[in-house]
């Protein structure tokens, strides 16, 4: 277990407390309720399938129900990469009263942010479940990569967002570049498209360590192929790096957060 | 027992004054700025003055003791605080505290205005420290002793300030840690309210916990707390018994005279004192005098003082003049020094108080000088009246009444 994960176990109530308060005021807020949780990777769907239409007009070649099944099944966790992204990273800023005058490790607040965005994740899948049944994808063994490639993500996910959290204390503008690079990265990452399409360009696409996640899970659900098992190392490479890295940083900085908030 | 509870060693604070980059906008320039040219290097090194916020502060809490911290705003006890609670460290120096701390600083920081006063005590509960079942088992207190039952699942932002601050201190009051710290959050509430949070906290320290409280409210300091520390401008300048370290902060806190010699009349010195000499603290409805001197620069004719008494908030609880009083105006020569002497009796109730004089003249209604706050004081009470006034109540009935009594009077 990394070693800032310790004091973060005796504040565990702590950090369950403030994901359930941003999940709660999101779905209070919103008119939509648990509907809210689907939007974001609706869009993405909707986005991707257009995409995918306009590839088999010029391709001359029929949609696939299965090719509804890739988007929707990446559309899911490249929803909760940014929404975790986007929240965490002004998650310290908005809660400055909090970090200028309770004492507790600050690193729940990118963490809760995360978390709020793993219960979007978590209700979406159910309608992500029916597409790959309406679809008609079947089950394999190897499902059992799912769970790993969900972990990976996590793990890149909470790297970045402590980083980034940390970042935008100090420099307010951090959160426009964060807002501007997530709005343009989908077009870099094996959503709407297989990295495989771009022949041999597609390893330069897979570089992007969430590329192979995506795609890894694309083999897994709905190719029933095990994901390429050097991508997938690659991808746990950025994962083990941003997670020692991030929270090392992050503790680094920790105590200059009060003053310099 | 004498535990030590809370230690600070030695305690340094920098803080850097001057250019904070703290966007990425500003920072970017500024950095390739500066590496083009020495004069804008040279600019930033003297840009970067630093100063000290605490300076060398060593004390020591013992279980069970309740602590005061007094000092001006701005003096550094909010950092020292800040230090004490763990969201600063020091620069120099260490600070150790035993135990669970918890620290009372802004009601209802943790607050979110959307949630229910009932999702507001859970989620400001774990904020403070506690577990969930903690908050479970103490949920049926809290709400009680705020006594918001009806409000409980009503959204917080429909609340009035005062249940806000209510509900904030009311979780607050139940978090039972070994080391709690207060800054100025027993001023919330009606006073009803506020005389049961000041009973909560005499029980917090029955039940043996350290309580660190950090005022100006000179009053609240000496009824809770035996020992206190003074501040100012991040140094350590006075500890010992609460009283005696409140009345050391009241002769700092005197306003000097200034410099006199534009003026034409002025203020020279005010004293106050009782039959047993020169004081700052008394007990209420004792008789004091207060001796004004005022001083001519000029010749000056038709002169009087004008007297005004405020509380520590700065109201105006008191006034008057030797001209209201019927005096006759008094004329002063060059050089020349007149001493007017008021006989008061403090009615008032336990508190700090403030003199300021003025030296005015009524008919062409001017104003030669201002002494604000010229003295302080700080008056004690054996029994527990609040406010400004000391009615000097006593019951001197209290009996059931029978229905014949009731037909008889009524």
């Amino acid at each position: 277990m990394p070693s800032f994960l310790q004091p973060l176990r005796r504040h565990r109530d702590l950090l369950l407390m403030l994901a359930w308060r941003d999940i709660r005021i999101k779905y209070k807020q919103s008119v939509m309720g648990f509907l809210w949780a689907l939007l974001m990777p609706a869009l993405i769907v909707s986005a991707g399938l257009v995409v995918k239409l306009g590839l088999a007009s010029v391709s001359g070649r029929k949609l696939e129900m299965s090719q509804l099944a890739t988007v929707t099944l990446k559309a899911l966790p490249w929803a909760f990469f940014v929404g975790s992204i986007r929240f965490a990273t002004t998650s310290l800023t908005a809660n400055t009263s909090l970090v200028t005058k309770v004492a507790f490790p600050r690193a729940v607040f990118p963490l809760a942010a995360t978390l709020s965005a793993l219960f979007d994740f978590a209700v979406a899948s159910v309608v992500v479940l029916i597409v790959l049944i309406v679809a008609k994808v079947g089950v394999s063994v190897q499902l059992l990569w799912v769970p790993l490639l969900l972990v990976l993500l996590a793990a890149q996910t909470v790297g970045l967002t402590l980083l980034l959290s940390a970042a935008n204390l100090f420099f307010r503008d951090v959160k426009y570049i964060v807002e501007i690079v997530m709005m343009f990265a989908i077009f870099f990452t094996p959503v709407f498209y297989e990295a495989s399409m771009f022949g041999r360009w597609g390893t330069i696409l897979m570089l992007n360590p969430v590329a192979p996640i995506l795609e890894g899970l694309m083999a897994a659900v709905v190719s029933h192929q095990a994901p390429d098992p050097m991508w997938t190392g690659y991808a746990a490479a950025w994962a083990v790096v941003l997670l020692t890295i991030g929270p090392l940083v992050f503790a680094r900085l920790e105590p200059m957060f009060a003053e310099s908030i | 027992m004498s535990e030590v509870m809370v230690e600070a060693d030695h305690l340094w604070k920098k803080f850097k004054k001057g250019e904070i980059f703290n966007s990425l906008r500003d920072l970017v320039p500024a950095l390739v700025r500066r590496r083009l040219s020495a004069a804008e290097r040279a600019k930033a090194e003297l840009e970067k003055r630093e100063f000290w916020a605490l300076r060398d502060i060593s004390f020591q809490v013992k279980r069970g003791e309740a602590f005061g911290i007094i000092g001006h705003n701005g003096a550094g006890k909010s950092t020292l605080l800040k230090h004490l609670s763990g969201i600063m460290r020091p620069t120099r120096g260490t600070l150790s505290v035993r135990g669970r701390l918890s620290a009372l600083i802004e009601v209802g920081a943790g607050f979110h205005p959307d949630l229910t006063g009932r999702e507001n005590i859970y989620l400001y509960g774990t904020i403070l420290g506690m577990t969930r079942d903690e908050i479970r088992r103490k949920f049926d207190a809290i709400v009680d002793f705020c006594g918001l039952a009806e409000f409980i699942d009503t959204p917080v932002k429909r609340y009035s300030s005062g249940m806000f601050a209510r509900l904030g201190f009311s979780v607050s009051a139940h978090v039972d840690p070994d080391v709690l710290i207060i800054d100025e959050v027993l001023s919330v509430g009606d006073f009803l309210f506020q005389r049961k949070s000041l009973e909560r906290m005499h029980q917090v320290l029955a039940n043996g916990t350290t309580v660190l409280f950090v005022s100006h409210n000179l009053r609240a300091v000496t009824d809770l707390c035996s020992r206190a520390i003074m501040i100012d401008q991040g140094q350590l300048v006075a500890e010992g018994p609460s009283a005696e370290v409140a009345r050391k902060y009241m002769e700092r806190n005197a306003v000097g005279p200034g410099d006199q010699s534009e003026k034409e009349a002025y203020v020279a010195a005010v004293r106050i004192r009782d039959s047993r000499g020169r004081d700052l603290q008394f007990e209420a409805g004792r008789k004091v005098a207060l001796e004004i001197d005022v001083t001519a620069n000029k010749p000056c004719q038709k002169l009087a003082v004008v007297l005004e008494c405020n509380d520590d908030e700065g109201y105006d609880i008191f006034n008057t003049s030797t001209e209201r009083l019927g005096e006759a105006p008094f004329s002063l020569a060059a050089g020349e020094t007149e001493r007017v002497t008021f006989d008061l009796t403090l009615h008032l109730a336990p508190g700090t108080y403030h003199f300021t004089v003025y030296v005015y003249r009524y008919d062409i209604q001017k104003n030669f000088d201002t002494r604000s706050r010229a003295v302080t004081f700080y008056v004690t009470s054996p029994i527990d009246v609040r406010g400004a006034a000391n009615l000097e109540p006593r019951v001197t009935g209290q009996e059931k009444l029978s229905p014949a009594t009731m037909a008889d009077t009524g």
